[in-house]
């Protein structure tokens, strides 16, 4: 704040005050529903999920291979030229242990979110999923890592279809 | 490119809190109306509008910006929101100067608000619907986890450790307690205070993270021959910036933020700046978490990569450092609604280059500073370089 200004507004409030009826609020809910479609390249790859294998796509122009897969470049603008079935293994390029769940519960085994570059993709390309069968504290930047499938009949086009990656040694 | 000059002359904000009183509109009128007051201005003189909030989800309010106008003066007025994410107190300035910078108008008014405090129970569910809705959010992601991610890509690329980043939160809250608006200021807080608060998502414990806030900031533009009417103290905006990198967000390097450094170095082209260590002498980067304060100093070019931890600490930039880097608090220590926090670091730099910032002034008599923000999915670089 400027020195030359003596009084600032904003009357800050507590969560009590609002409890105890002390200032009045108006609750409501917004309830949504969605049908998103998922496009021709999600599309594709949420049907390679289903049959247990990861698509990236490739563009010739910047040669490079993406996932999860698009059918335009973001680079270049051109569109990709063919998918590619990746490997399901690949390494963690970071992790986090969170004991906060999306709506702000407080969980005591934490979430183990993780970006996994798949083997197959370019360097640095990678998906956001989680990982298991793992003590938290064993995990490493670096670790290489397999996706646990749910079983073929399970399998319903989804990014769950893959429901974590396990730690995995030996190379692809 | 024939473009006129554009000065900052007047500036306002609310206290930033945990949940305010006021609706978002009411804020808006008061920052709005410190802003004008301090120019000596009415809204007769304002020509347009821009207004700056972030996400509809927060409110509950669909078209936000219309709900907000009669709050930030735009009734029968030219008016336009814009919406960067968190980039978007950074940017809604940038788009006030080329309204006036283009010739099309002599005074905008720039209003940046944010209540978060009214998406129940917490804010943080807002959040959800950033991450793709096909491929991210069966996954149940919150925010804290790519904020986690990318600090931990950081800090294992450089080698850096909790304690190092903690210092930027302790600098921060230190700092806040000299500002009247802050809602976390502590001048006695420690690093260990730091490391020992609550662990949300390792690596990022609770004194890593910026509150949630309520809050309102506004200032006024003018072009050069109004300014000078105004004010003998005009503040002029020398360069500004922005910067988009791919929304595919697990396709790039978390380490690095290369759309930060487009935006800067489009800002400091704009300005004539050749050497920015030199010639920037404040600096109020993004700071929602510790570690984005260096992160967003390495993309700036004012730290070489993975270096900005050490000229924390050898005390570069404290206050009294040779590089000042958020002397305000930051939105560690003076709160983080979102927009208005974003605008709140362009008032700082007008209120130090007039040397009116009190007992935050940092010594000197400084001629420059650059001001930045941050945001949607982790992709967006806004940057404004002030002079005087």
């Amino acid at each position: 704040m400027s020195d030359k200004i003596s009084t600032y507004p904003g009357t800050s409030l507590s969560e009590k005050e609002i409890r105890d009826g002390k200032v009045l609020s108006i609750q409501d809910q917004m309830p949504g529903k969605f049908s998103w479609d998922t496009g021709i390249a999600i599309g594709k790859y949420l049907a390679g999920l289903k049959d247990g294998v990861i698509f990236g796509s490739y563009c010739a122009t910047c040669r490079r291979t993406v996932v999860p897969p698009r059918t335009i470049c973001e680079w270049c603008f051109q569109p990709m030229d063919r998918y590619i079935p990746l490997e399901d293994t690949g390494i963690v390029n970071t992790f986090s242990l969170c004991y906060v769940t999306w709506d702000v519960r407080r969980i005591k085994e934490p979430e183990t979110p993780a970006v996994i570059e798949i083997d197959g993709a370019s360097s640095l390309h990678g998906i956001m999923h989680k990982l298991g069968e793992v003590e938290p504290q064993e995990i490493k930047i670096g670790m290489r890592v397999k996706a646990v499938w749910k079983s073929a009949e399970m399998r319903q086009g989804a990014i769950t279809d893959i429901l974590y990656f396990k730690p995995h040694e030996g190379s692809h | 490119m024939s473009m006129r000059k554009v000065a900052v002359v007047g500036a306002g904000m609310t206290k930033f809190v945990r949940r305010a009183l006021e609706t978002g509109k009411e804020l808006s009128w008061q920052a709005s109306s410190m802003a004008l007051q301090s120019c000596e201005m009415t809204m007769d003189d304002v020509e347009a509008v821009c207004l700056g909030t972030a996400p509809d989800a927060f409110d509950g309010v669909h078209m936000n910006g219309e709900y907000l106008s009669d709050g930030a003066g735009a009734w029968r007025k030219p008016y336009m929101r814009s919406y960067v994410g968190g980039g978007t107190g950074v940017f809604v300035p940038i788009q006030g100067w080329y309204h006036v910078a283009s010739g099309l108008f002599d005074v905008v008014l720039v209003v940046a608000e944010e209540k978060m405090s009214s998406y129940y129970p917490h804010a943080q569910g807002a959040f959800l619907t950033i991450f793709d809705h096909t491929t991210e959010r069966a996954l149940k992601p919150n925010l804290l986890w790519i904020f986690a991610l990318e600090m931990n890509r950081y800090m294992q690329t450089y080698g850096i450790s909790k304690e190092d980043i903690a210092q930027v939160a302790v600098k921060n809250k230190r700092n806040a307690a000299d500002h009247p608006s802050a809602l976390l200021g502590d001048p006695n807080i420690t690093v260990e205070d730091v490391l020992n608060s609550e662990v949300l998502a390792w690596p990022v414990n609770r004194l890593d993270v910026s509150p949630v806030s309520d809050g309102a900031v506004a200032i006024v533009l003018a072009a050069e021959h109004v300014a000078k009417r105004i004010t003998d103290k005009p503040v002029w905006i020398e360069g500004v910036g922005w910067n988009l990198d791919t929304a595919y967000w697990t396709n790039r390097d978390l380490a690095y933020p290369r759309y930060v450094e487009y935006a800067a170095r489009m800002a400091y082209d704009m300005a004539g700046i050749k050497e920015p260590r030199k010639q920037i002498n404040i600096v109020e980067p993004y700071d929602p978490f510790d570690y984005k304060e260096l992160h967003h100093m390495e993309g700036l070019l004012l730290a070489d990569r993975g270096e900005a931890p050490q000229m924390v600490a050898d005390g570069v930039t404290q206050r009294d450092g040779d590089m000042p880097v958020c002397p305000s608090g930051g939105l560690l220590g003076v709160g983080n609604p979102i927009a208005a926090a974003g605008l709140m670091k362009i008032a700082e730099l007008f209120w130090q280059l007039r040397g009116e910032a009190g007992n935050r002034q940092v010594p000197g008599q400084p001629t420059r500073g650059l001001a930045q923000a941050w945001g949607d999915l982790m992709q967006v670089g806004t940057v404004v370089i002030m002079g005087r």
